[in-house]
């Protein structure tokens, strides 16, 4: 292998982009803040003034936690596809295939569909309850279905199978939703299949920085563990690791992450999967680096991905969805065609 | 000392392993033989401690190996077996590195760097350090896999022994290299701390190898011992359903096996 750059350069690198990327993310959109208007507002809202111009009020309200759950939930998926692509040894794996986006996804259509009739809700949190819980239901659904008798262990090959059922199943739920929805219901369906950041506010971003932050950290500290994975359970078993254990910790990360990230914004393809795969170009497969690497690419990333989707036909404005994908699948593409990879 | 009492494994409703009692001695080194479908890797994996029994138990000879958890176990005792696949591109000295696993936290120290070096030098690998372990042929690959296997329990401890075990791992090696093999693991074994127990298919390099050798048969022990005691033409042609005929080198007074 040609000589790399070490961890903590490529790691400084990825932080200084996520930084530039973030200062245009606030900067740039549907419409142009000043340098006077962004410096105002904060300094304005952190002093308790109460004279701020609407397009200030806006700035902090609307735009910086936008920008800062972009970059969140980009960390989340980011590091989910790298738990998920050590964890089955695959790197064409995803987050969504244990079924956690689709049972969130059938989760949300299920709010937007019956969400009027509940006798008890939370209120602005009923959305992003049903879509965790339907998260997590449906990828522990997939791995207590995928547990197999005689081993104790799930099987890999098992679980990518169980995951595409459920997946399945959860998408023909979200069809059937549809089908029976209302009008503006279906739309709001089909928004959410396709990520939206405009739902953004402090909170969202308190409690997805909760989860960014607690995930990525535990992730580390199971790095070593995930590396021996690669070599095959066996062999991990014989350098001391409870694999068994492991599995279940690791998916338990990666559902807290995702679901959460997934019940803000919808569905975001692609990130989860290729963000890994650039990294390990980069600088090989040692999850200590990959873990923090995909935490800041990720964000980096899919704040790129949301600006393009406010400025690309501005005022209007694009699902964030679609920009992932439009731009991941040529990438992805591109990427399979240059590396071998064993599948 | 490793001893194996009464050891059974069942799989689907049959007896892999079906009654197996046996002692291995440090400082020897042991081969198990026997026909496909016999029980020996899971006999192996059963010893390794990666499987357990259905009835029965393997005793490590420790005060406190009772109480060994996996990673303590993992420093003590190391398993190689067939042909591994790694998931992504690494380089080879990153997979050696992996058999200190069990010895660190966080990052490697300079001790695992030097028997990462070490092991390297011993399985003939170290100017593959850099290379993608993708791209190595077979038998390279199960020489890195030998010295990642080596760098676990590279060296002695003051509180117990070192344990070695090989699942059939001459698969990938040309003739060269299962010599080349076969010598290191013997020479390695011959350290009076270390046990070693290995499965092979190829009597002949178990005749000239093992300081004992154990022939298994649907689950259960045929003869244990030397290869005159074990490899006798009555003993073959019940476990392998061969006839064989023994025949001496002149050169060095071997014996070889040859079979209809």
């Amino acid at each position: 292998m040609k000589s790399q750059p070490s961890d903590r350069v490529v790691l400084v690198v990825l932080f200084v982009l996520m930084i530039l990327t973030t200062a245009a993310s606030i900067r740039f959109g549907a419409m142009d803040f000043s340098a006077h208007d962004m410096l105002t507002s904060v300094s304005g809202t952190l002093s308790g003034a109460t004279d701020l111009t609407l397009d200030q009020r806006i700035f902090i309200r609307l735009r910086v936690p936008r920008a800062l759950l972009c970059l969140l939930v980009g960390a989340c998926l980011g590091v989910g596809g790298t738990l998920m692509q050590a964890l089955f040894r695959n790197p064409i794996v995803e987050p969504g295939l244990v079924g956690t986006s689709s049972g969130a996804a059938f989760g949300a259509a299920l709010f937007y569909v019956f969400g009027a009739m509940l006798k008890i809700n939370f209120g602005e949190w009923t959305l992003p309850l049903a879509a965790c819980g339907g998260g997590v239901i449906s990828t522990y659904l997939v791995f207590a279905l995928a547990q197999t008798k005689r081993e104790g262990r799930s099987s890999i090959m098992l679980l990518l199978l169980t995951g595409l059922a459920i997946n399945a199943l959860c998408m023909s739920g979200i069809g059937f939703l549809s089908y029976i929805a209302r009008d503006p219901q279906a739309r709001s369906i089909i928004y959410w299949n396709l990520g939206t950041l405009s739902g953004a506010n402090w909170r969202s971003v308190a409690i997805v920085g909760v989860a960014t932050i607690a995930g990525t950290l535990m992730s580390l500290s199971y790095a070593k563990p995930l590396n021996a994975l690669m070599i095959g359970d066996n062999e991990a078993l014989a350098l001391g690791i409870n694999v068994g254990r492991l599995k279940w910790i690791v998916l338990t990360i990666n559902v807290l992450m995702v679901a959460v990230a997934t019940a803000f914004t919808g569905v975001i393809s692609f990130v989860g999967l290729i963000v890994p795969h650039i990294l390990r170009i980069i600088r090989g497969p040692d999850n200590r680096f990959l873990i923090l690497g995909s935490a800041l690419l990720g964000g980096t990333l899919l704040s790129l991905a949301d600006l393009i989707a406010r400025v690309a036909f501005r005022p209007a404005e694009l699902p964030i969805g679609i920009v992932t994908s439009v731009v991941g699948v040529p990438v992805f593409l591109t990427l399979l065609r240059q590396r071998r990879y064993m599948f | 000392m490793l001893t194996a009492i009464n050891l059974v494994y069942k799989a689907g409703g049959r007896a892999l392993v079906d009654g197996v009692s046996a002692t291995f001695e440090p400082g020897q080194f042991h081969l198990i033989v026997g026909p496909n479908g016999a029980g020996k890797s899971t006999l192996v994996k059963l010893l390794a401690r990666l499987l357990q029994p259905h009835a029965g138990s393997v005793v490590y000879e420790a005060a406190d190996a009772k109480r060994w958890n996996e990673r303590e176990l993992a420093r003590r005792r190391a398993t190689l077996s067939q042909a591994i696949d790694v998931a992504f591109p690494i380089p080879v000295r990153e997979l050696v590195m992996m058999g200190r696993y069990p010895h660190f936290r966080g990052r490697p120290g300079p001790l695992d760097e030097a028997v990462c070096d070490d092991v390297m030098g011993y399985a003939d690998v170290a100017e593959l350090a850099e290379r993608d372990y993708a791209t190595l042929s077979g038998g390279e690959q199960q020489r890195v896999n030998f010295a990642r296997v080596l760098a676990q329990i590279w060296k002695p401890l003051e509180d117990s022994r070192r344990y070695l075990f090989l699942d059939e791992p001459l698969t990938f090696l040309d003739i060269r290299h299962q010599i080349d093999f076969m010598k290191k693991v013997r020479e390695f074994a011959s350290q009076p701390d270390v046990v070693a127990v290995g499965v092979v298919h190829d009597l002949n390099l178990a005749i000239r190898f093992a300081d004992r050798l154990i022939l298994l048969h649907q689950g259960r022990i045929l003869a244990d011992g030397n290869a005159a005691h074990v490899l006798t033409a009555g003993n073959l042609s019940r476990a392998f359903d061969v006839n064989p005929a023994f025949i001496t080198n002149q050169a060095d007074g071997r014996v070889y096996i040859s079979y209809d």
